[in-house]
């Protein structure tokens, strides 16, 4: 046992800023075997959660967590689970999964945790120092969960810790994990980087993403329930600020240039009304937004700007300049181009390219676009308003496999 | 050429709304479409917004710059070589700093209208000087800053300029004493900044229990409240105190950026700043933009016939206001006359990518 031994003297020393949010340990995590995918304990443990989470009285009140019960629900995992249904391969998790999250979308760190546990792993999951009720009501229901049942399979594979950001944790942690999975950013990936991981282990990183969305303006007008799509652009966006990886920054109109100018006018001032509405803008996003547009229009683009109010800044653009994806704003502020065919926008997709949310296209015309242009960016291809919503392949990577080794038995 | 001189003769309090528009309206637009024509950047910037620049613009519709801008970009009007002096915001280590760019006819009539508002306050006569401050902030290059600068904008008008902190910033209460024995009869002109004045000056006479007669001193301080509101200290507290241990009752704090150098808000014995003819100040709802009522708070907008050799002369401020009224203010100033509410918050955005260093576009 000189291998244990070595590891508390190593926590003494860092464990001292460290704050531990479930009933676990760090010498727990660090003697449990890996699980093979979605084991029944996992799937039945995250099915008890859900419970524990529609218990909630306040859980209305935040649809991410409500969206995050649902996806913990059993009838869920079993359709993942499905999706391998004919993958003989043997797969189990990695060893120690090491997630470092984003500071400011609150219930990202569960997903990440989620999908490192359905996987097999041992899950060192560092939370936001940031306060969200949501983050708080989330730890309620789990550790209600932990004390009233008996799930020490899940438990004692499980670590929620907040630590300060100077902390030399990020470093210790980065040193035993045998996969890191690293949200946040360039920025965050590069000072994350700076801490080593052993030979084998890898990243998992999310690295600045940029997404837009294509509307089919014909299709458009002819649609009954504008509203409904006003609701999903406002869920793809404002309910982020408009600053997620998967926030549409810029919209495709496509279709001739009398449906554009009716469809436009209408689903801008739908959307408008429902963000003065529900949305909040705090009294500098106006002068955020101004010193962004200024600074766009300094390179001498040509574009004019349609601006009812601070809530919602559109820009028009006369051309589509290749590097477009440079000009991201947040909080309401998009880009448009009209379009009269799909190939106009070839020529912007780079690897920094996400998430294209469409309206009023057929699936099969999306993806002979897409298998007809070998794109090096666009990883998902998704309706207008489920442009958040989390699966196990994201941002490209198909999680599972990146989270899992696969054994080989011939 | 724009005809500037004109309004540099007018005495900076004394007209009503209707003659300040009459001379303001047709300069402003003047000097936005001079800003159009030489500054390609600006150039670039209006093209986008819907208005045209034909002269005839009402001056709340003359666009406005937000400040952060002077932070992004180089924003000149004139020809490059013609640019005697870089100004710099004050800025903590590693934030970007404003760059005012300024030749030599920008130069001089900020300093210029500088002195016709300060004269306004300590009379046309140089009167000798009190700096609270240490003399290190203006020898230290390293050291020099705004707060540098600033003081020597206002030492030109003063006489035997003493400095009464050292470098360890401890008041020097010998140097203190001779000074206020020497200058017993005479009017005297006391400069610093808020913070300064606050902390070395007031602080440090109640700790010792020093008090001294300079009730012929003027105070003109600036620089923010933003240390003193973390201090829980209001306006008339700091003037009490300024009261009692030193017998000082002309108290000004002024307003100021650095884009608009020279165009400074001086607050009067009531309490409210004041914008002199040469500037003017516009207060902005967050929503829409829209002009603000008067007594309703909203984003500052300032407006200022000075900056001629880059486009600084509408901007729009992060900071927060109010306009109080307009000519009818009891110290008799004539103008729109407010009060500064602080900073604008920064947004918190939510989203996938944390923000380590802040970026600022």
């Amino acid at each position: 046992m000189q291998k244990s031994e070595v590891v508390v003297t190593h926590m003494e020393k860092v464990l001292s800023d460290i704050k531990i949010l479930n009933k676990s340990s760090i010498d727990n995590l660090l003697t449990q075997l890996p699980l093979y995918y979605f084991d029944d304990n996992v799937i039945d443990y995250l099915n008890e959660l859900s419970k524990e989470l529609f218990k909630l009285n306040e859980i209305r009140a935040f649809p991410d967590l409500l969206t995050l019960a649902f996806f913990c629900r059993k009838a869920n995992m079993i359709q993942l689970k499905n999706i391998y249904a004919d993958d003989l391969s043997i797969k189990i998790g990695r060893g120690l999964a090491f997630h470092v999250t984003p500071s400011n979308v609150p219930m990202n760190f569960a997903y990440s945790y989620i999908a490192g546990l359905i996987s097999g792993n041992n899950n060192l999951v560092r939370v936001p120092s940031k306060d969200f009720k949501q983050v708080d009501l989330f730890f309620d229901a789990l550790n209600n969960l932990d004390q009233s049942t008996n799930f020490s399979t899940i438990s004692n594979r499980t670590l929620f810790l907040k630590y300060d950001r100077n902390s030399n944790c990020t470093d210790y942690f980065s040193s035993i994990c045998d996969v890191r999975i690293i949200w946040g950013g360039d920025s965050t990936i590069d000072i994350i980087r700076e801490n080593k991981i052993p030979a084998r282990s890898i990243d998992v990183t999310f690295a600045d993403r940029y997404s837009f969305s294509i509307i089919n303006a014909k299709e458009y007008i002819e649609f009954n329930n504008k509203e409904s799509l006003a609701i999903g652009f406002f869920n793809d966006t404002y309910l982020f600020d408009q600053n997620a990886c998967t926030s549409p920054q810029l919209v495709f109109w496509f279709g001739v240039e009398e449906d554009i100018l009716k469809a436009k006018e209408i689903f801008w001032s739908t959307l408008h009304e429902y963000v003065v509405d529900k949305y909040q803008i705090s009294t500098i996003t106006g002068v955020d937004k101004l010193t962004k547009y200024f600074s766009f229009k300094t390179h001498g683009i040509d574009s004019k700007v349609k601006f009812i109010d601070n809530f919602l800044w559109r820009i028009e653009l006369e051309t589509l300049p290749k590097d477009i994806d440079k000009y991201k704003g947040n909080s309401g502020y998009f880009f448009e181009f009209n379009i009269d065919n799909l190939d106009q926008i070839n020529a912007i997709i780079s690897q920094k390219y996400q998430t294209l949310a469409y309206f009023g296209f057929e699936k099969s015309l999306l993806n002979e676009f897409i298998l007809n242009n070998n794109f090096r960016g666009i990883d998902r291809v998704i309706p207008i308003g489920k442009t958040a919503d989390f699966a196990l392949t994201w941002d490209g990577y198909n999680l599972i496999e990146h989270l899992t080794r696969n054994i080989q038995i011939l | 050429m724009i005809n500037i001189e004109k309004i540099l003769e007018i005495e900076p309090f004394s007209l009503n709304k209707n003659d300040k528009r009459e001379i303001l309206t047709p300069l402003i637009n003047e000097i936005s479409i001079h800003h159009f024509r030489n500054s390609l950047s600006y150039r670039n910037m209006i093209d986008g917004l819907n208005v045209n620049l034909d002269g005839n613009v009402p001056i709340e519709q003359i666009p406005y710059l937000p400040v952060r801008l002077f932070k992004l970009y180089d924003l000149y009007s004139v020809d490059k070589s013609d640019i005697i002096k870089t100004l710099t915001s004050s800025g903590t280590t590693g934030q970007a700093v404003s760059k005012i760019f300024l030749d030599r006819q920008t130069a001089s009539i900020q300093t210029k209208v500088l002195t016709k508002i300060v004269s306004s306050i300590l009379g046309s006569k140089r009167l000798p000087m009190l700096i609270v401050d240490s003399d290190a902030v203006i020898k230290n290059r390293a050291m020099f800053s705004a707060r540098g600068a600033g003081i020597l904008g206002f030492s030109i008008f003063g006489t035997q300029l003493i400095y009464i902190l050292d470098s360890d910033m401890n008041l020097l209460v010998d140097k203190l004493q001779e000074f206020v024995k020497k200058n017993k009869d005479q009017n005297i002109f006391i400069f610093g900044f808020t913070f300064m004045i606050w902390k070395h000056l007031i602080n440090e006479c109640k700790r010792l229990n020093l008090k001294f007669d300079l009730s012929k001193a003027s105070i003109i301080h600036g620089g923010g409240w933003k240390k003193l509101i973390s201090e829980n200290i209001a306006t008339i507290e700091f003037k009490d105190h300024l009261k009692e241990y030193l017998n000082i009752s002309r108290v000004y704090d002024y307003y100021g950026m650095v884009e608009q150098t020279g165009s400074i808000y001086i607050e009067c014995e009531q309490n409210h700043f004041h914008a002199p003819v040469y500037s003017d100040i516009i207060v902005r709802r967050p929503i829409d933009f829209s002009v603000a009522n008067h007594n309703e708070s909203g984003i500052i907008q300032l407006i200022s016939v000075l900056p001629l050799s880059y486009p600084g002369h509408s901007i729009l401020t992060e900071d927060e206001g109010v306009i109080i009224g307009e000519d009818d203010c009891k110290c008799g100033r004539l103008g729109k006359y407010f009060k500064i509410l602080g900073r604008l918050k920064n947004a918190e955005i939510r989203g996938c990518s944390d923000t380590y260093g802040e970026s600022i576009i």
